[in-house]
């Protein structure tokens, strides 16, 4: 073919392309949330409490221990899961049990989840067992909350204050 | 010698009916699919320039990053909003062609066998492009910007070698400039450098190669950019609000497909499934493999260590060093097995492969392939040709990959099938002559789409004394026809052969009536 004759004919492979690559670059649209939806995230790091208390040590198992090592109580590093249930106006939305991470299960854990709600006006409770030794909730939040469409509600906890924080 | 299926594959075919009408718009040598490679280049190019300029107006802080974009979009629309919109659509155009060229290879039966580590390396480049992508809408800072570092955090949060709620950064109260500014060091340095060591790894068993897109081809894609920069510019969305989740998001699908996935399903099964999808890839050449034939074999009787065949060699599997015996020359070469194609083309570029040498004995080159040797390229060219009985003898040359020549046999027409065109030294074409061919007509894979890639190339320098072993100045060369086709042109192809052999045929004629070009000249030629 001429070379002349070519010309239209790259032009439109070109408009082809360049319409291939703006449509995807931005379309079609995604929805994440309707319209009417809000968002609530509980997010924190907490440590639980341990698996097992401490214990004093008695006299004769202290001097079984090298000197340097006989510290007076005796605590297991494990620490208990932490279990987390966000309800909301009665019904259960989120339930998350985190085990502590590390080598010997003692470190904090950090729970991020995150739940698409109606917006509107609710009853948020949220509930935490943070140790093991203990039957049903250790923490208990309950608070009405009023959401706007595509706001952002968090659920924090305050580990110093042993408190929810919801904002 | 291997047999190669001449049944053509539906992806294929598909393939090469895009091709042609690439052709046919862009001619050969300006065919986007066989610069696939050098495009995304040159889209890379595009990037780094409007890069540059973006990164001087760019204020890298949770604060400002958002203004300053909007400032070059709106403000300074004509300078600043051209290249944001050139680096954006420079980007897509870059997943566009690797894709593309990815489906290239894979349709055309170019990922397996000797061709593994270019495959296997360039799966990984992919997510390596896709993860520039995503930290740089990351640094826009708008609700996309938000989206993308939530999502992305905790996608890392889910592995288990993090320790610690990257996410839980990205809530009220938390973000700091650090963050930010770590992922403007990433965008601008950290995966840049990544990804350039990762191409390098890709062609790094190739030779020759090409980086440089035909300024035609680079010309039409910049204009084509800048027309889309001026008629849609790229803009951004509602600044980020760490209080507000956007409900709808203008995606940029080539780089944030999997994003939503993230809504559906935990990032565990997110990371499972795109692993999976990466390994798969990433193990294609082995499902199953192909085999590759025996590997060059180097006689050093017959070398003198020019050379030419490493330079030759498209595959980098052809070294010279140091001669190991005792010969007057210098040095010697020596072939990597495992890069090794086994395509032939070292063989047509050996001074030694001149099939006029030891006329009555095993012609031995300096090398050769031990499953074809050049002694039997040079029998079955003799006895093709003494087959012959019609009155305008034609020799074909064809090659395996390329369009199936055993239909065109006649009795006219003697074909010889070779691994690749590459591998014909010149002075076969003239030994054909002299054993009787009126005409010798070569074939193989469409014009720069070579499938072991410089076959043909090599055999037109050849022809047209650009590169050694040239073919003679007294051959002639009205006698010689390359005509080159694929697997689904073989009508085209038995038509130039047609007209081929009408031309011979007439040039017979002409020489046989007194006063022009005489028998005795011809055959003495």
């Amino acid at each position: 073919m001429h070379k002349i004759l070519r010309y239209p004919l790259q032009a439109l492979n070109y408009t082809l392309f360049m319409l291939l690559v703006w449509y995807f670059s931005a379309a079609p649209p995604y929805a994440q949330l309707q319209p009417d939806q809000a968002v609530i995230t509980v997010a924190f790091s907490h440590a639980g409490e341990r698996r097992e208390e401490c214990r004093q040590l008695s006299r004769e198992e202290l001097e079984k221990l090298p000197p340097n090592m006989r510290a007076p109580m005796d605590c297991p590093r494990e620490r208990s899961p932490v279990k987390v249930q966000l309800l909301l106006d009665g019904e259960l939305l989120l339930e998350e049990v985190a085990r502590a991470p590390g080598l010997y299960s003692d470190l904090g854990v950090d729970i991020y989840r995150t739940a698409k709600v109606p917006a509107g006006k609710h009853t948020l409770s949220v509930q935490m067992n943070d140790n093991m030794r203990v039957e049903g909730p250790t923490y208990t939040h309950e608070q009405t909350v009023t959401l706007e469409p595509a706001q952002l509600l968090v659920v924090n906890f305050n580990s110093e204050t042993g408190s929810f924080i919801i904002q | 010698m291997y047999t190669v299926s001449k049944r053509v594959n539906p992806v294929k075919r598909m393939y090469l009916l895009l091709e042609e009408w690439f052709t046919l718009s862009f001619g050969a040598d300006w065919n986007p699919l066989y610069h696939l490679g050098t495009l995304t280049f040159f889209f890379f190019w595009v990037v780094l320039i409007s890069g540059l300029y973006l990164f001087i107006f760019f204020d890298t802080s949770i604060a400002g990053a958002y203004a300053s974009v909007e400032h070059m979009t709106h403000q300074q629309w004509y300078a600043g909003g051209v290249m944001r919109s050139l680096h954006r659509y420079a980007s897509d155009a870059a997943v566009v062609t690797i894709l593309l060229h990815m489906f290239r290879e894979f349709a055309l039966d170019r990922y397996r066998g000797f061709r593994w580590w270019s495959w296997l390396t360039g799966v990984p480049t992919l997510w390596f492009v896709i993860t520039l992508g995503i930290t740089g809408y990351w640094l826009v800072w708008d609700e996309l910007g938000l989206y993308v570092a939530v999502l992305s955090s905790q996608l890392m949060d889910s592995l288990p070698v993090m320790s610690g709620s990257m996410a839980r950064d990205f809530l009220a109260g938390q973000l700091t400039d650090r963050l930010f500014t770590l992922m403007g060091f990433l965008h601008l340095l950290g995966q840049p450098i990544l990804l350039i060591f990762a191409v390098w790894l890709h062609v790094k068993r190739l030779s020759h190669v090409e980086v440089s897109a035909p300024r035609g081809l680079a010309v039409g894609s910049l204009l084509a950019l800048l027309v889309l920069s001026l008629l849609a510019p790229a803009t951004s969305h509602a600044p980020a609000e760490l209080s507000k989740v956007p409900a709808v998001l203008h995606l940029d699908w080539f780089y944030l497909n999997v994003y939503p996935l993230l809504d559906q399903w935990p990032a565990t099964r997110v990371w499972m499934l795109t692993t999976s999808v990466t390994l798969l890839l990433m193990l294609m050449p082995w499902l199953p493999p192909k085999k590759t034939g025996p590997a060059a074999e180097v006689h050093l009787d017959e070398c003198n260590g020019c050379g030419q065949c490493a330079e030759d060699c498209p595959f980098d599997a052809i070294s010279v060093q140091a001669r190991s015996d005792d010969s007057r020359w210098e040095n010697e070469v020596v072939v990597n097995p495992e890069q090794c194609a086994a395509c032939g083309i070292c063989v047509g570029s050996c001074h030694s492969s001149n099939p006029f040498r030891h006329a009555k004995k095993t012609l031995e080159t300096g090398i050769d392939m031990p499953q074809f040797p050049i002694d039997e390229v040079r029998a079955r060219t003799v006895a093709a040709l003494d087959e012959l009985s019609g009155d305008t003898r034609i020799m074909l040359f064809g090659c395996d990959n390329a369009a199936d020549i055993d239909s065109l046999r006649s009795p006219d027409v003697a074909v010889l099938s070779l691994f690749c065109t590459g591998m014909i030294p010149p002075t076969l074409v003239e030994y054909a002559h002299r054993h009787g061919a009126d005409g010798v007509f070569i074939t193989g894979c469409r014009t720069g789409d070579c499938y072991f890639r410089l076959g043909n190339r090599w055999l037109d320098q050849r022809f047209a004394g650009r590169r050694k072993p040239a073919l003679r100045q007294r051959a002639q060369r009205d006698r010689i026809r390359v005509y080159r086709a694929a697997e689904t042109d073989t009508a085209r192809l038995r038509r130039e052969l047609a007209a081929f052999q009408r031309d011979m045929a007439a040039l017979k004629q002409e020489a046989s009536v007194p006063g022009t070009r005489g028998e005795a000249e011809i055959a003495d030629a």
